[in-house]
């Protein structure tokens, strides 16, 4: 067997087997399970709660008006008419049989107007949701007072008729924006895309640096690299991490696929919906893997050139940070770049190749971005990876050698004068 | 499949760690690095197995450079004693071996064989943490050996280790021989080198002092060792002419002498004296050697 597969296959199979991924990953598909119940979880514990308010109606029917109007809005507060005097009802409050007391009075003008008394700090969502009720059936009996029909009224209150429109100037000049639709869609996707981006890059750049240290911490690097190239190894190595992460992230993708399948009718309309992920354009799933790729290349040659620089496991955390900064950079941009993509910031960022995966990825998702910017930007990333990957592969094959505890930028110099001739 | 070195050459900036060091070392021989401690040697391996790259000179094993083709036919033992504490010594081997072109069934065949030989064959299900450290060190040389290298470097084989392994290992190492491997391996340990090596180096701050053949080498030293135990006072050998070193001890002494001729005149001038217990000529030690040597260039 080819030596770049037996290292290669070891990093994966060590890996998959290793106690720490099987918990984290059944851990995250938990996560995911209760996600999408999340509807039902919801109303186990929404069934016991209904807001019980005590009314004292001194009007007629305004009780049952609102009670109407709480229940087609599917509210969970229910009046119930209370008979005796306001200061039993209070009492009755303290005692938690109800949430609050509602006393509903007509003034001089016929208008209803109310006072909502309760012993809780949460209540202002209680009784905002009353005064909105209550300012309706208001404004519904100042209306019809002033002599207003019904007819009328219902022309007021329908919501108006507006729509947008693109204008369109024949060839893409980068700065259009996509219908509403396609929008709400690759706004859902781009966040999906950034936070799993953002998720393998910490922890699969992480593991891979960790990997490497872990055999020069043990010392077993100089038998490795005495058997196979050291670049091989390391190529063999970013590739294994990523078959290992493809996997976790496979399993989560289609273990929320079946949820979704399954739950798909209490789904629709939710959150689901909400992420647009339906309404997706198959370019836009394309480009999404293209990125994640490029994404993930990049950063992980980054980790492993550090990774080689330490030597013991507790300075891994020191000089990843660079790395995690870069990540973060990259995430608070693009996520600053969802409410607006046209500006210049994500334009410059997404030719930046630690940006690029985010950014780029962002505007193509979101607006019609000319394809030789696009293919410039892939272009740009794929020579830094080339470049990360040469300067890598020879600090790596000093680095491994490379024993000490300072981790600094000296080290990478001498990590490079050790693989050279002088 | 000798193993040539000319004029090789490293540098780290503007420190030389190896000198300009030409060797010839001969197939299926066993093969002595000597030197103290940062003269040079692991440099020197690190730079036959391609680690690292000589600032200058040439390396060629059998008129070819040293690469990762080659990687199945050589065995390395590094002296900083590494392996994968977490794994098991058959997972473990498995992959190194894997890693040298064996197949997984090869591995484990040869494997029990050599935990066999070493006397710890239930080790194989074992974890490396779980081990001494003189048992780890008979993983790692297992894991050195186990493709049947043709060339076999070892770097401090035997440091470490109780007599026992020592003995152990080193009867392993001349049965390689036997089977045909070529082997360098270097040590700060006179007795080892004198008792396996018929070919020798010392190093001193990247330079070779002494090397070629053990033989050769103790001849032409000329010097020889001259012990003599008796029952009066031998303070007066100091001053004889050609008598370099006495060293006293609680018996008698032992002196080095410059050829065999100051030994004959020594024999002579203790004629008359009294009772002479032992008188012997001896052929000069390797550590006399070196201490000569090495000492010759700090001088």
């Amino acid at each position: 067997m080819n030596k770049f597969l037996i290292v290669l296959l070891h990093t994966y199979l060590s890996r998959i087997k290793s106690k720490s991924f099987v918990i984290t990953t059944a851990i995250f598909l938990v996560f995911i399970i209760a996600l999408a119940n999340i509807q039902s979880i919801m109303e186990l514990f929404d069934n016991e709660e209904t807001d019980r308010i005590a009314v004292i109606d001194e009007t007629e029917g305004i009780t049952e008006q609102i009670n109407n109007q709480l229940s087609s809005n599917e509210s969970s507060i229910v009046l119930e008419e209370f008979n005796g005097t306001k200061e039993e009802a209070e009492e009755a409050v303290l005692e938690e049989e109800f949430q609050g007391v509602l006393t509903v009075s007509e003034n001089e003008e016929n208008l209803p107007e109310a006072v909502y008394s309760s012993n809780a700090q949460t209540s202002t969502r209680i009784d905002g949701q009353l005064r909105m009720q209550l300012q309706q059936i208001k404004e519904a009996i100042a209306l019809n007072q002033a002599g207003i029909d019904a007819g009328i009224m219902e022309d007021i209150y329908a919501p108006v008729n507006f729509e947008t429109e693109m204008i369109s100037s024949g060839e893409g000049t980068g700065g259009e924006i996509k219908t509403e639709e396609e929008l709400s869609g690759a706004r859902g996707l781009v966040y999906v895309m950034l936070f799993l981006l953002y998720f393998a890059v910490i922890t699969y750049g992480n593991m891979i640096a960790m990997d490497i240290a872990n055999e020069k911490s043990s010392r077993v690097m100089e038998i490795l690299i005495s058997s196979s190239s050291p670049v091989s190894q390391m190529f063999a190595k970013i590739l294994g991490i990523a078959l290992l992460g493809l996997t976790q992230v496979g399993l989560f993708i289609v273990v929320g696929y079946f949820m979704i399948q399954t739950k798909k009718d209490e789904l629709v309309g939710g959150f689901f919906e909400y992420f647009g992920l339906a309404d997706a354009s198959l370019a836009t799933f394309i480009y999404a893997i293209v990125f994640f790729l490029l994404g993930y290349l990049l950063y992980a040659t980054l980790s492993a050139m550090l990774g080689s620089l330490v030597s013991r496991m507790e300075d891994v955390q020191q000089l990843m940070m660079p790395v995690i900064l870069l990540i973060v950079a990259a995430f608070m941009v693009a996520m600053i770049g969802l409410n607006m993509p046209e500006s210049s910031l994500i334009t410059i960022t997404s030719f930046i190749p630690f940006f690029t995966p985010m950014s780029m990825f962002l505007r193509v998702g979101m607006l019609e971005v000319p394809f030789w910017e696009v293919g410039l930007s892939i272009v740009i990333m794929i020579a830094t990876i080339l470049i990360l990957a040469f300067i890598g592969a020879r600090v790596y094959r000093g680095g491994v050698l490379m024993y000490g505890t300072s981790t600094s930028l000296k080290d990478f110099k001498k990590a490079l004068q050790l693989s050279k001739k002088e | 499949m000798t193993l040539k070195l000319d004029n090789v050459t490293k540098k780290f900036g503007s420190f030389a760690a190896v000198d300009q060091l030409s060797l010839e070392i001969p197939d299926q021989q066993i093969f002595g690095f000597l030197g103290a401690n940062g003269a040079g040697k692991t440099t020197t391996f690190r730079m036959i197995l391609g680690l690292i790259d000589q600032t200058s000179g040439s390396i060629l094993w059998n008129g070819e450079k040293i690469d990762y083709s080659k990687s199945d036919m050589i065995g390395y033992l590094p002296e900083e004693r590494g392996l994968y504490p977490k794994l098991k010594v058959r997972d473990q081997l498995i992959y190194l071996g894997k890693l040298r072109g064996m197949k997984k069934q090869e591995v484990i065949t040869e494997l029990n064989g050599w935990l066999e030989r070493f006397k710890v064959p239930d080790y194989l299900d074992k974890k490396i943490e779980e081990l001494s450290k003189g048992n780890q060190q008979k993983i790692q040389f297992i894991s050195a050996v186990i493709h049947k290298p043709k060339l076999l470097i070892l770097d401090e084989p035997f440091s470490g280790l109780d007599p026992l392994n020592v003995e152990m290992l080193k009867q392993a190492v001349v049965d390689l021989k036997k089977q045909g491997t070529s082997i360098v391996f270097s040590s700060h340990r006179m007795e080892h080198v004198e008792e396996l090596c018929e070919y020798l180096c010392i190093l001193q701050n990247g330079k070779p002092v002494v090397q070629g053949g053990l033989k050769e080498i103790k001849r032409s030293f000329g010097k020889k060792n001259v012990i003599i135990h008796a029952d009066f006072d031998l303070d007066f050998i100091q001053n004889i002419s050609g008598v370099v070193r006495v060293k006293n001890y609680q018996d008698g002494i032992t002196c080095q002498v410059e050829s065999e001729e100051v030994a004959g005149r020594l024999f002579e001038s203790l004629q008359g004296k009294g009772f002479v217990r032992r008188f012997e000529l001896e052929e000069p030690s390797l550590n006399d050697i070196f201490i000569e040597k090495a000492g010759e260039s700090y001088e």
